[in-house]
């Protein structure tokens, strides 16, 4: 009787195992076979072992990109995290008149796709017809590059957490819809204000999703494409091909197609967020 | 306690979100205004002529009419893929919470294990298979990918978990109910509205993909509306020359191109509010 059903959960499973072979485990397997190759002129394509990852760990151009998403993630991501925790915090508090509107409008970046965010973002930066630059135009004070060499990375930053801050505090806010209301009945006895409800019971409360929210970010900085690639056009002298790890292999496998060391690259660069990711867990589980 | 409501805190969240409705209020504005207005207006404001529906129509007639076929493009494959993403999510979400069967331990964490593995470094990869089957550049070079969400299954498996009673399944199974049956007639309603959560954040993936179709796809036919917003803008940069007029439909494209989703979060706000807590809140 009890195998009868274990038979019947391939039937629920086996659709996804299958797409799962093939279009997670495949594609993985294919670019680690052809990321120990090489394409010579001479002699065509040969094996080389692990001369390609070799190779990237040397490379400045990918060791820079690498630096540069790490630093975007150190700066941007606890500022967009912060946003989304004093909103989600806010909303949940019962002090904020209009807290509906303040939570849809929040939320809406998060419908927007990145590439209409960073268009949109990149007008609004531009010199041409972007309101900062106007207003500088007609108040006579010199508007800051937005798209220099010095802004550049705060400026992408900005758009980053206007698209994104919005989806953490909905993780953070439907968290705190989850807390039992038993808890906060037991802090007014005690008299607790909402200051004190905030930092002794919902903060606590939200660790779990707080992670969760770390982790996707974590994901969304090393992997960092559509912003950069956009915002090329506007500042080609800034954001050269390596801005990004990712821009760097897409380059790598479109541009000078250099497909097997694009996969390499595309490795690591998995590598480098699975290490990340597990970086910022052990960090977060040990402190408890 | 609940009456009490404060100002303060109340104007600090208004200011957060004039910032966040700020570049939206903006792209209004723009879309009304032609090329040569939006140089020379103030951005903020709108201008003395109003263009936004010379603007439309330039938008959906520009080089054949190919913007609508974006956005057909778009919808197709935003439909095809979230709704085959979430089929597949939530039947094996619910066989890997209800049935124990061999292998299931590590299978389930080599797919949650995957998570992590971001969808950019599995798209080159990705393209080097297809290349090899003859895939790239067709339709299906976009949509099966974004068949496979590890992140949909794990949602699905917590959900199914804790939204069906064991007992349930028990007693149907006692009644003499198949397998099949159980699932269709009795499990399925309990998981629809975790499968409505996986189904609107998959629709969002796919509606906003830019870096899989950019490098899957050369044919602008089946360019989605994120490459072919994004070819016209680079056409378009600076605004002068044979494309100046172009530059007007980029940003009521954009504007157009982002009212479906919209329209979508909020008619349904009741699943993305409820259910995206069901991975944060367990473990």
């Amino acid at each position: 009787m009890s195998s009868k059903p274990a038979n019947h959960a391939y039937l629920f499973v086996a659709p996804f195992l299958l797409c799962f072979a093939l279009l997670f485990l495949l594609p993985l397997g294919y670019a680690a076979y052809l990321s120990l190759f090489k394409d010579q002129l001479v002699g065509g394509t040969v094996f080389v072992g692990l001369d390609n990852y070799g190779r990237a760990l040397q490379d400045g151009r990918l060791l820079g990109g690498v630096g540069r998403v790490a630093l975007f993630f150190l700066v941007q991501v606890p500022i967009m995290l912060l946003v989304a925790l004093a909103v989600a915090l806010a909303v949940d508090s019962g002090l904020l008149r209009l807290a509906r509107l303040v939570r849809l409008g929040t939320f809406l970046p998060y419908a927007v796709p990145s590439v209409v965010a960073t268009l949109m973002c990149g007008y609004l930066y531009g010199p041409d017809f972007g309101p900062l630059a106007q207003l500088g135009d007609r108040l006579g004070f010199d508007p800051p590059d937005l798209l220099g060499d010095g802004w550049l990375l705060v400026s992408l930053g900005n758009i980053v957490t206007w698209e994104f801050a919005g989806y953490n505090m909905i993780i953070l806010y439907s968290a705190l819809r989850t807390v039992p209301a038993e808890r906060y009945e037991a802090a007014a006895i005690d008299g607790a204000g909402p200051w004190r409800v905030a930092w002794h019971i919902k903060i606590p409360a939200l660790r779990p999703a707080l992670l969760l929210a770390l982790i996707f970010s974590v994901i969304g900085s090393f992997q960092l494409f559509a912003e950069p690639n956009l915002l090329q056009r506007l500042a080609p002298t800034v954001i050269d091909s390596a801005y990004t790890p990712n821009l760097y292999a897409y380059h790598l496998a479109f541009t000078s197609q250099q497909v097997n060391y694009a996969a390499a690259v595309s490795f690591l660069l998995g590598l480098v967020i699975l290490v990340v990711s597990y970086v910022v867990l052990f960090l977060t589980s040990r402190r408890r | 306690m609940r009456s009490r409501r404060s100002t303060t805190l109340t104007i600090g969240m208004l200011a957060l979100l004039v910032y966040f409705l700020f570049p939206l209020f903006w792209l209004v504005v723009a879309s009304t205004k032609s090329t040569a207005d939006l140089f020379s207006t103030f951005g903020l404001w709108f201008a003395g002529d109003f263009s936004l529906i010379g603007n439309i129509r330039a938008t959906f007639t520009h080089n054949g009419g190919e913007y609508a076929r974006w956005m057909a493009n778009t919808l197709v494959y935003a439909v095809i893929s979230a709704a085959g993403a979430t089929s597949l999510a939530t039947l094996a979400g619910y066989g890997f919470a209800h049935y124990a069967f061999r292998g299931r331990g590590p299978l389930l964490g080599l797919i949650l294990g995957t998570v992590m593995v971001p969808t950019t470094a599995l798209a080159i990869p990705t393209y080097l298979v297809f290349s090899e089957a003859g895939l790239v550049n067709t339709p299906w070079a976009v949509i099966l990918p974004s068949l496979v969400s590890p992140f949909g299954l794990f949602l699905m498996w917590i959900y199914a978990r804790d939204a069906v009673p064991g007992d349930l399944l028990e007693a149907a199974r006692i009644d003499g109910a198949g397998e099949l049956a159980i699932f269709f007639r009795v499990v399925l309603r309990s998981l629809v509205p975790g499968s409505v959560t996986v189904l609107l954040f998959t629709l969002v993936a796919t509606w906003n993909n830019y870096f899989l179709p950019l490098i899957m796809l050369n044919d602008p036919r089946y360019y989605p509306i994120t490459v072919g917003l994004s070819s016209w803008s680079a056409q378009a940069v600076g605004g002068t020359g044979a494309n100046a007029e172009l530059l007007a439909a980029v940003v009521t494209g954009s504007l157009l191109s982002i009212v479906p989703l919209i329209a979508a979060f909020l008619l349904l706000q009741r699943y993305w509010q409820s259910g995206l807590s069901t991975g944060a809140v367990k473990e």
